[in-house]
């Protein structure tokens, strides 16, 4: 296959872009997988793939404004979601239910996120390509 | 004997809160560290089994770990007391027996 065939295949000249959903349940600092998860969010960005994010259960816990480490001398890497922007990365979603069941509110989070409910999850997870859970 | 449960687990997402509460005698202290200290948040699902918990025990969260997670005294239950490492320390001095409920 030629380039020329390829771009007008993909609408990108690196190759395929399937369609990627990162799936955070746990909440942040208590385990890696927080952390883990925007590595690799940003390592799918990098490779042009079409990335959604989703935060369900704990997950939400992770979008909390206001998250200050200097007492515990951890790394405080809540500004990423912010950054995310930056790479491409803006389709963020989260579960109503989870937040709600949590005492949070939409205020409550540090980036803008799409609100959505268990049968708009249902079929978010039903259109994508890879489904990638942390 | 007194003693001090310590819970660092979401209680949200594992049962080893309900676990505590349910084999916490009267007056005994509960340290929620952690993950633990979402356990302390108002309005949330848990809050009224939380409530509940406040009448008969003691209930403490560490707060550099509520700071980390973005929360402080104004998101807690009533009756919730913050402590720092040393208040921990203290905790550990002041009850004969300390049970980490992993």
């Amino acid at each position: 296959m030629t380039d020329e065939t390829m771009l007008e295949e993909d609408g990108h000249s690196g190759g395929v872009v399937k369609k990627f959903l990162y799936v955070n349940r746990r909440a942040p600092y208590g385990s890696i997988y927080a952390l883990e998860s925007l590595e690799v969010v940003l390592i799918g960005a990098a490779f042009e793939q079409d990335v959604s994010l989703l935060f369900l259960d704990d997950g939400v816990f992770q979008l909390k404004k206001g998250q200050d480490t200097a007492m515990t001398d951890m790394k405080n890497f809540s500004p990423t979601y912010r950054a995310l922007e930056m790479y491409d990365v803006e389709k963020l979603y989260a579960d109503r239910e989870s937040i709600e069941q949590r005492g949070l509110t939409e205020d409550d989070l540090i980036v803008p996120v799409e609100v959505l409910s268990r049968d708009e999850i249902k079929d978010l997870m039903a259109q994508q390509d890879v489904v990638l859970s942390f | 004997m007194t003693m001090l449960h310590i819970v660092n687990k979401s209680p949200f997402e594992k049962t080893a809160l309900d676990s505590c509460l349910r084999y916490a005698q009267q007056d005994s202290a509960v340290l929620l560290i952690e993950d633990g200290v979402y356990a302390a948040l108002r309005g949330t699902s848990l809050s009224e089994k939380m409530r509940r918990a406040l009448e008969t025990v003691k209930v403490y969260a560490l707060e550099p770990d509520l700071k980390t997670r973005g929360m402080d005294q104004s998101r807690l239950l009533d009756g919730v007391e913050l402590v720092d490492y040393g208040g921990f320390v203290d905790l550990t001095v002041a009850h004969d027996i300390v049970q980490s409920w992993l």
